[in-house]
């Protein structure tokens, strides 16, 4: 396991080798498995995660508390019709950070990169660059192990976990990951990708986990938008040859210190930031789990303020 | 740490801590009692407690205890899978106080006469941490298959379980003996790279100066 992204950039400029070589090569020195066997079985988490897009891009079905459902189909709805101005490499990867997320919060399959509540954003990126730029899926196995070795940095010095680190950890990690992962898919060096894991991650950090209702829905998954976008940014600053003055492994410390000193409320407590607005509260409120099988008896409540507040929006003509 | 812990788990939503970790923690307590159980008494708490159900918590939490993987689809009516397998939940907030981890998990759960508990807490990304079995203070992850066991203190006892562990192909990752005082309980915590077959537990248990032996299977790559 790496403890630090200068580790992972000696090791591949030592054996001339890209990242996710130097990062396989760890694995099957650390777990036992053949370099076959473990790219055999990240292409099926790749597999899993192609299908979790393809089916939130698809399918209307509400989340378990009715807060989500459809908003990744009607954006890329609207993208298609030529509405958006992002051109198409950022407008399918706003759709698919949806997508996943959707899935996730309605209850089904989903990877975890690295965590349930930032599922989104790699899977966007890494399908946006293989619509778009025209990789294989061998190429994105290989993204993948790129995102691991930062995430596995990420682990030994900070956090990914929302209640731990806030949405810093979560969301800034899997942005960091994947603008890692597209860097090097994109011919960047291995330094160019701890560059970018340095340009994306101090546009996160700070990020408060404040969850409505604390359900993994809202503000979940326009975060996730967010960092998706983050990553694609910070990805280019790399690629063009940018600096930034921090280097990664510094920023990855500051946003441990900084996850330790975020009040209780902002770590995943449902008590603070947008959970503990009035419309968050009434939000919340209007999600209840009741009876001895904890069916949810308030769905349809839910849905119908949902869908009153989104019309009141809209207006008459909306 | 491994690519599969960062890409991964493979999982049913929607939270990483509070869904599969959970349904893990649920998974190693079955596996301490040796079978799906028939009662199940879960304190929930911290973070736990005020989100548990909008994150499915209860749900993972009764997959896991009855044996399903953190992908199986059927974890969102495991509820209801539970009633028609004659498993009894009860969820509860506990405070097990501020040294705890925000996502504990307390599970007291019991089938025939057969009694276990077990508290864990999940520290994200679907890890899990466990930290006390049956009373005892321990430190496992779920990374690697286990033998707890509690023995007599007299000489011998830790070379007749490495022994048996050698003969049937079984490496040791880890191995930790300890005991409170001399001649009292000694307990051994043998954590292993392969599988610990049933013949190797059904032998441990056999002999004289064993008090218990108990297996818990990995839940985690």
């Amino acid at each position: 396991m790496f403890t630090s992204m200068q580790e992972i950039i000696e090791r591949a400029g030592a054996a001339g080798e890209p990242v996710w070589r130097v990062v396989l090569a760890e694995e099957v020195d650390d777990s036992g498995k053949t370099e076959e066997q473990v790219l055999a079985r990240l292409g099926e988490r790749l597999h899993t995660m192609r299908e979790a897009v393809e089916r939130g891009l698809a399918s209307d079905t509400p989340s378990v508390s009715g807060l989500l459902g459809g908003g990744a189909r009607r954006f890329e709805e609207w993208r298609q019709k030529g509405a958006s101005v992002v051109g198409p490499f950022i407008g399918r990867v706003i759709a698919r950070a949806q997508a996943t997320m959707e899935v996730n919060a309605r209850m089904g399959t989903i990877v975890a990169t690295p965590t349930a509540g930032s599922s989104g954003i790699l899977p966007a990126v890494l399908f946006a660059a293989e619509d778009e730029l025209g990789f294989s899926e061998e190429e994105l196995v290989h993204g993948l192990l790129v995102a691991a070795g930062v995430g596995e940095v990420i682990v030994a010095r900070a956090s990914v976990a929302g209640a731990t680190g806030g949405c810093q950890a979560e969301t800034g990690s899997a942005a960091a990951m994947a603008a890692a992962a597209l860097t090097e898919l994109r011919g960047g060096t291995p330094a160019m990708v701890s560059q970018a894991v340095a340009f994306t991650l101090q546009g996160m950090l700070g990020l408060v986990c404040d969850p409505v209702g604390g359900l993994v829905e809202v503000p979940c998954l326009t975060r996730n938008v967010s960092g998706a976008v983050q990553a694609v940014a910070g990805s280019e600053l790399a690629l063009a040859g940018l600096s930034f003055p921090i280097p990664a492994d510094e920023v990855i410390d500051v946003m441990g210190e900084i996850g330790k000193e975020l009040d209780e409320k902002y770590r995943e407590t449902a008590k603070g930031g947008l959970a503990a607005t009035p419309t968050g509260r009434k939000l919340a409120a209007s999600v209840r789990w009741e009876g001895p099988g904890f069916e949810n008896t308030n769905v349809a409540r839910a849905r119908q303020l949902r869908d009153e507040e989104r019309d009141e929006e809209r207006g008459p003509d909306g | 740490m491994s690519v599969f812990d960062i890409i991964g788990p493979q999982m049913v939503g929607p939270s990483s801590s509070h869904t599969a970790g959970a349904l893990r923690l649920g998974l190693l307590a079955r596996s301490l009692l040796g079978r799906t159980p028939e009662r199940a008494t879960i304190g929930l708490h911290g973070s736990f407690a005020t989100t548990y159900q909008g994150h499915g918590t209860d749900r993972a939490v009764v997959a896991g205890l009855l044996g399903m993987a953190p992908d199986d689809e059927r974890i969102p009516h495991s509820l209801a899978v539970a009633r028609d397998a004659g498993l009894d939940v009860t969820f509860e907030p506990v405070d097990l106080g501020p040294e705890a981890h925000p996502n504990t998990l307390r599970f007291e759960i019991a089938a025939g006469d057969d009694r276990a508990t077990l508290i864990g807490s999940s520290v994200g990304g679907g890890a899990v941490e466990v930290t006390e079995v049956n009373g005892r203070a321990v430190d496992l992850t779920g990374r690697y298959d286990t033998l707890l066991i509690g023995a007599q203190d007299i000489p011998g006892t830790t070379a007749a379980v490495t022994r048996l562990l050698a003969d049937a192909g079984v490496n040791i990752a880890f191995l930790e003996v300890g005991r409170e005082k001399r001649g009292r309980e000694a307990t051994m915590i043998v954590q292993t790279d392969q599988p610990i077959p049933d013949a190797v537990v059904q032998e441990v248990q056999g002999f004289a100066w064993v008090r218990f032996a108990r297996r818990l299977q990995k839940v985690t790559d």
